[in-house]
């Protein structure tokens, strides 16, 4: 394997609450290949969100690193200072969920995208500037025309469209998406996935794309790593984590999904209760409570993120037990 | 299963009417439903799902909304003849919704087992404790233990919330369930399990359920006949396997494609080009034809009506209708 693009270490973000710390990251260690996508899936407050913000210091971290490679080496963002940070946001981005709540509502198209540029004063010629937007424009897919519309005038697929107009501005070579076409109809979802399968293409980005969709993600990302309660449960290429879910809890996500076809008969599996709290959880296997397979041990003691196959990675203590064909 | 018809609606049009102009959010849209059955009534954002299940509640508020014109028979009676006092008894009683946000249709200040004594005992006589006996067991239906029957809603996650709502809504036993996105605020795996349940619970009642929603996993999941909404109308209605596997009008077969497909790999999704048009402004002949490929000059102007393409499978496309007869015809 080719020296990792982001390596993450040991990564944690805890949030103090009245009740005590709320573990949303929980020792996270992965790498990500340079133009390579990663998906991010797991449900509502497993920490797929915080994670993808502490990735490019939207949030700091409680403790680890997360180290960007550049031309000496690798820097750590999580200790980056502020002045150091202004120069790498120009590479690493975000694209927000929600574009309805995302942009300011009172400025234009064109104001919303040469925001980013005016700030980190990337030229000085009002022209080159002009043309720059332009090409934005173009780029994303969003006509000429509406340069002077405003946010509301807008549908969500456009207002989405100027989210990754802002993020491309600077040239970035990372951009993190968080769930950037889950408030979309499907048909929006698909023009706007099939933008940034392109835009990769064309400008080589690596992406981590954060969704609760397994489909869409399975459909984007090279890799997959689902997470449940601040932690990776699994890590895999996408084609195997389908084909071969070695973590229960991924079987059971994966069995949930419903497919728009008849012929496909799957058993599925329901699983029991809800995820439980992430304040103060102990060291044991965090699944366990909802494991149809969790044994002693599960509840004993916590499993570590091995690799159980080549380049399949798997937190459960009988990963090895869900190996097909042996 | 009976093939009495509990629900005829007939030439249904409702519009809002706001400053910019008339929405037409449902124009002339025509449904039935058996006794029993399960519809999903699948379209995107603005397609007027929500408008027309309102509608059969009577709930469109009225200003800016109003039903124009048409018929919604249930029962042999039009609702649009009944008196606000008379819906009142039917909402319900008869007929029940679900709503999307299971966070927001609780009121947050009364302990769930109360807000489910107040459907029973608005509609049955009974008195105040066995109403809430009555509810206890309804909690115990959905699945959530009567320990927790004092509980307020924000001790509840959204899964245990949708299910105290759907408790609500079978607390008198209706004859028609409109379940509005039920699961669309959930997680999947949560998904699921309300899925089960509702399933499971369609066959106790033996009720006819009307679910909106705009994924057609649910729908192959759970539904048997299966409409579909573009712009205000129905543009293909048929039981659910002859739709997944013969999906006439170029609308349905666009969103079929345009969902990613979990077990084959493409690069690129085909989409269907350019957006929903304006409800206020919409398309001369068929809504549909700017964005079809398909679409040749008639369509421009000629109104599509329900055109049959095989036994139950109705689509309003003559174009495409032809070419399907045509090929089931060799």
């Amino acid at each position: 394997m080719s020296e990792a693009y982001i390596r993450v270490e040991n990564l944690k973000k805890y949030f103090a609450t009245k009740r005590g710390m709320l573990h949303a990251v929980d020792d996270v260690s992965f790498e990500i290949q340079k133009g390579e996508t990663l998906g991010l899936v797991g449900e509502s407050g497993c920490g797929k969100s915080t994670l993808g913000r502490c990735l490019i210091k939207l949030l700091d971290s409680t403790s680890g690193k997360v180290l960007l490679q550049d031309e000496k080496g690798y820097v750590d963002i999580t200790k980056a200072s502020p002045r150091e940070m202004k120069e790498l946001r120009k590479r690493v981005q975000i694209v927000f969920q929600d574009p309805y709540s995302c942009l300011n509502p009172r400025l234009s198209v064109w104001e919303l995208i040469a925001e980013p540029l005016i700030v980190n004063k990337i030229y000085s010629d009002k022209n080159e500037m002009r043309r720059r937007i332009r090409s934005l424009m173009d780029t994303v897919g969003l006509a000429e025309r509406l340069e002077n519309s405003y946010p509301h005038e807008l549908d969500g697929g456009r207002r989405q469209r100027i989210g990754i107009a802002r993020s491309l501005a600077l040239n970035p070579e990372f951009i993190v998406l968080d769930e950037p076409v889950s408030a979309l109809d499907v048909c929006i979802q698909a023009q706007i996935l099939n933008l940034l399968n392109s835009l990769q293409k064309e400008f080589k980005y690596t992406y981590v794309f954060i969704s609760h969709n397994l489909s869409v993600v399975r459909h984007v990302s090279d890799r997959i790593a689902v997470m449940y309660l601040g932690q990776i449960v699994e890590l895999s290429d996408y084609k195997e984590l389908f084909s071969q879910p070695l973590h229960p809890y991924t079987q059971a996500l994966l069995s949930a999904i419903p497919l728009a076809k008849l012929e496909v008969k799957r058993e599925r599996i329901i699983l029991e209760g809800d995820v439980p709290s992430p304040i103060e959880p102990p060291n044991v296997c965090r699944f366990a409570g909802r494991c149809r397979y969790a044994k002693e041990i599960c509840k004993s003691k916590a499993p570590a993120l091995i690799e159980v196959m080549k380049g399949h990675f798997a937190a459960c203590h009988f990963a090895k037990d869900f190996i097909k064909g042996e | 299963m009976n093939d009495k018809i509990m629900l005829d609606i007939q030439d249904l049009t409702i519009h809002y009417e706001v400053e910019s102009g008339v929405v037409h959010a449902v124009e002339g849209l025509n449904l039935t439903l058996g006794r029993g059955e399960s519809l999903g009534f699948v379209g995107e954002t603005g397609a007027g799902k929500t408008t027309t299940a309102l509608g059969i509640m009577r709930l469109i508020p009225n200003p800016p909304g109003k039903i124009k014109s048409g018929k919604i028979i249930f029962d042999g009676e039009n609702l649009l003849d009944k008196s606000e006092a008379e819906m009142r008894k039917i909402r319900g009683e008869k007929i029940a919704m679900i709503f999307q946000d299971p966070m927001t249709s609780l009121n947050p200040v009364i302990t769930v087992d109360k807000q489910i004594a107040e459907m029973i005992s608005l509609h049955k006589k009974v008195s105040h404790s066995e109403a809430l006996k009555l509810a206890g067991d309804m909690l115990e239906l959905v699945g959530i233990r009567r320990e927790r029957m004092h509980d307020y809603p924000h001790q509840f996650s959204g899964g245990m919330k949708q299910r105290v709502v759907i408790a609500i809504a079978l607390a008198c036993d209706p004859e028609l369930l409109i379940a509005d996105e039920p699961t669309t605020a959930l997680d999947v795996t949560i998904q699921a399990q309300v899925l089960e349940l509702m399933k499971e619970l369609k066959q106790k009642f033996s009720a006819s359920m009307i679910l909106i929603t705009h994924d057609l996993g649910i729908v192959a999941d759970i539904c048997d006949k299966v409409a579909i909404m573009y712009a205000g109308r129905v543009v293909e209605y048929a039981d659910k396997r002859s739709l997944y596997t013969n999906p006439v009008h170029p609308y349905t077969i666009g969103l079929f494609r345009s969902v990613p497909d979990i077990d084959e790999d493409v690069d690129e999704l085909p989409v269907i080009p350019g957006l929903m048009p304006d409800p206020v402004n919409l398309p001369s002949g068929c809504a549909f034809h700017p964005r079809c490929s398909m679409a040749e000059e008639t369509c421009k102007t000629l109104r599509p009506e329900m055109q049959e393409a095989e036994p139950g499978h109705f689509a309003a496309c003559p174009v495409c209708v032809k070419k399907f007869l045509e090929r089931s015809g060799k």
